[in-house]
């Protein structure tokens, strides 16, 4: 795959998954408002819920996503290294230099978003910039920049907030469903309520698995695509392999990382806790890492 | 009529290809010239910090000479050079001499511990790490437009249009290798 048919493949399927964003919010609510005996207007308001989102994924989902993650702005001075090798970075692959983010936790591990080029963020831990030496924070970098030239963070950044949101969404329906669902409830509309109030409860528990599927599908291969993107930046594998050996050693898990921004990390930001040992393939965001630093140490 | 047809639509097409090919070596060409500035902007950078790491070096080692007059001297050819050929050189002569001066400090373990020599190395070192990599994108481009001047059948008029090959940024520095990446 080139980087052109990347990038086209990235802007179609960005606009993919909005539209199938807005047409699953759109369902849901139709399925919870007749549930709940609300009728079409829940449906209603998931259309407005639906668009809006949609729109302020694409053009401030590099804010939120900043947000959700809790980072401050990087410093020249404070993070010499961090601010340096990227400025070098963006000088090889032609990028302008993109804005830098730092999130103080001692876990390693580093993100990029943004929607192009020109607007994009690079954030990386303090633990992740104190515990690798300059090469191997290029490699990482590299990796980063990868992610911003072929237009993986447009896509990354519009799922973790549509992600985001769906999450939150079901949790509103699961407590209203919870809570006042019963009462509105007639004896007259019989059958076909308690039908649809048990598809409804189905829907709540599911989104949040549907929204993980959404991530998986679009996530693993373009790691092994920016590793080797970043190796060809660097002129040297070796560093980030050596950088993924570290992320992979190092057990500190990444408090500000939730279900909705898993997916930007290099590496998976929750390690194996998170996951049952049945899930755990299916529900891992990224490929292993023994893979990755394989590939690296044969290019 | 027939062949007013297809006379037409072969100087249609000539004129189509012509005007992209056009537009695409000037942009290319901009490209190169961005490119090369960085180099130039990196290279000011290095002679600009030279002056102040002589001065603190100075301050703990005021008889290494020989040392000071090389930098300073690499400084003026550096400063003085015009040609990519004679910066190439030049710079090539700045990082031997640097070499020399920092191996010369590792001998005054007060000199090393001066928060502003330090400060001073960590800042000419990256400047070498981005001359590194802006002559590494200079390079790339230059060699794109040059495979696009050389195919057929661009090569048949670029010198007509003003399109010469330019050459690469090079150094005797070891040049790091283009990796393989095998990627399907």
């Amino acid at each position: 795959m080139t980087i052109r048919s990347s990038i086209q493949s990235n802007i179609t399927k960005t606009y993919l998954i909005m539209s199938l964003f807005v047409a699953f919010v759109v369902a849901a609510g139709y399925v919870f408002g007749n549930a709940l005996g609300y009728g079409n207007d829940i449906m209603w308001m998931a259309v407005l819920f639906a668009s809006i989102s949609s729109f302020v994924s694409y053009y401030w989902g590099d804010k939120l996503v900043l947000a959700m993650s809790g980072a401050r702005p990087a410093d020249r001075k404070r993070d010499f290294d961090l601010f340096t090798v990227t400025e070098n970075l963006a000088i090889a692959a032609g990028l302008p230099k993109p804005k830098l983010y730092v999130i103080e936790d001692s876990a390693m591990n580093a993100f990029a978003t943004g929607r192009d080029p020109h607007h994009a963020v690079v954030c990386a831990t303090t633990g992740l910039i104190s515990r690798l030496d300059r090469r191997e924070l290029e490699g990482v970098i590299a990796h980063e920049l990868s992610h911003v030239k072929n237009y993986d963070i447009r896509l990354m950044a519009v799922v973790a907030v549509l992600v985001g949101s769906v999450v939150y969404l079901a949790d509103i329906f699961m407590r209203t469903l919870w809570w006042g669902g019963g009462r509105r409830r007639r004896d007259d509309e019989g059958q076909l309520g308690s039908v649809l109030m048990v598809v409804g409860i189905v829907l709540a528990v599911l989104s949040p698995i549907i929204a993980t599927l959404i991530q998986l599908a679009i996530s693993r291969n373009r790691e092994y695509l920016a590793d080797a993107s970043a190796a060809n930046l660097t002129r040297y594998p070796e560093g980030l392999a050596r950088a993924l050996e570290k992320l992979h050693k190092d057990h500190d898990v990444l408090e500000s990382a939730t279900n909705a921004t898993a997916h930007l990390y290099i590496t998976n930001p929750f390690k194996e806790k998170n996951f049952g040992a049945l899930f755990a393939n299916l529900f891992n965001t990224h490929p292993p890492i023994e893979e990755r630093i394989k590939r690296l140490r044969t290019m | 009529m027939n062949a007013l047809w297809i006379i037409g639509g072969v100087a249609a097409f000539g004129i189509v290809y012509f005007w992209s090919l056009y537009n695409s070596l000037v942009s290319l060409k901009t490209q190169i010239e961005e490119a090369w500035s960085q180099i130039d902007i990196q290279l000011k950078r290095r002679t600009d910090l030279i002056p102040n790491l002589v001065s603190t070096v100075k301050g703990y080692a005021k008889h290494e000479k020989s040392v000071f007059s090389e930098v300073t001297k690499a400084r003026s050819a550096l400063m003085g050079a015009k040609s990519l050929d004679k910066k190439a050189q030049a710079n090539d002569m700045m990082t031997a001499a640097l070499g020399h001066l920092f191996a010369v400090a590792e001998a005054y373990p007060q000199l090393k511990a001066n928060e502003n020599f330090v400060q001073l190395q960590k800042e000419l070192s990256d400047t070498e790490d981005k001359i590194a990599y802006s002559r590494q994108y200079y390079n790339s481009v230059v060699n794109d437009y040059n495979i696009k001047i050389r195919t057929f059948p661009n090569t048949l008029f670029n010198e007509t249009l003003g399109f010469h090959e330019k050459k690469f940024f090079e150094t005797t520095e070891a040049e790091r290798k283009n990796v393989k990446v095998d990627f399907e």
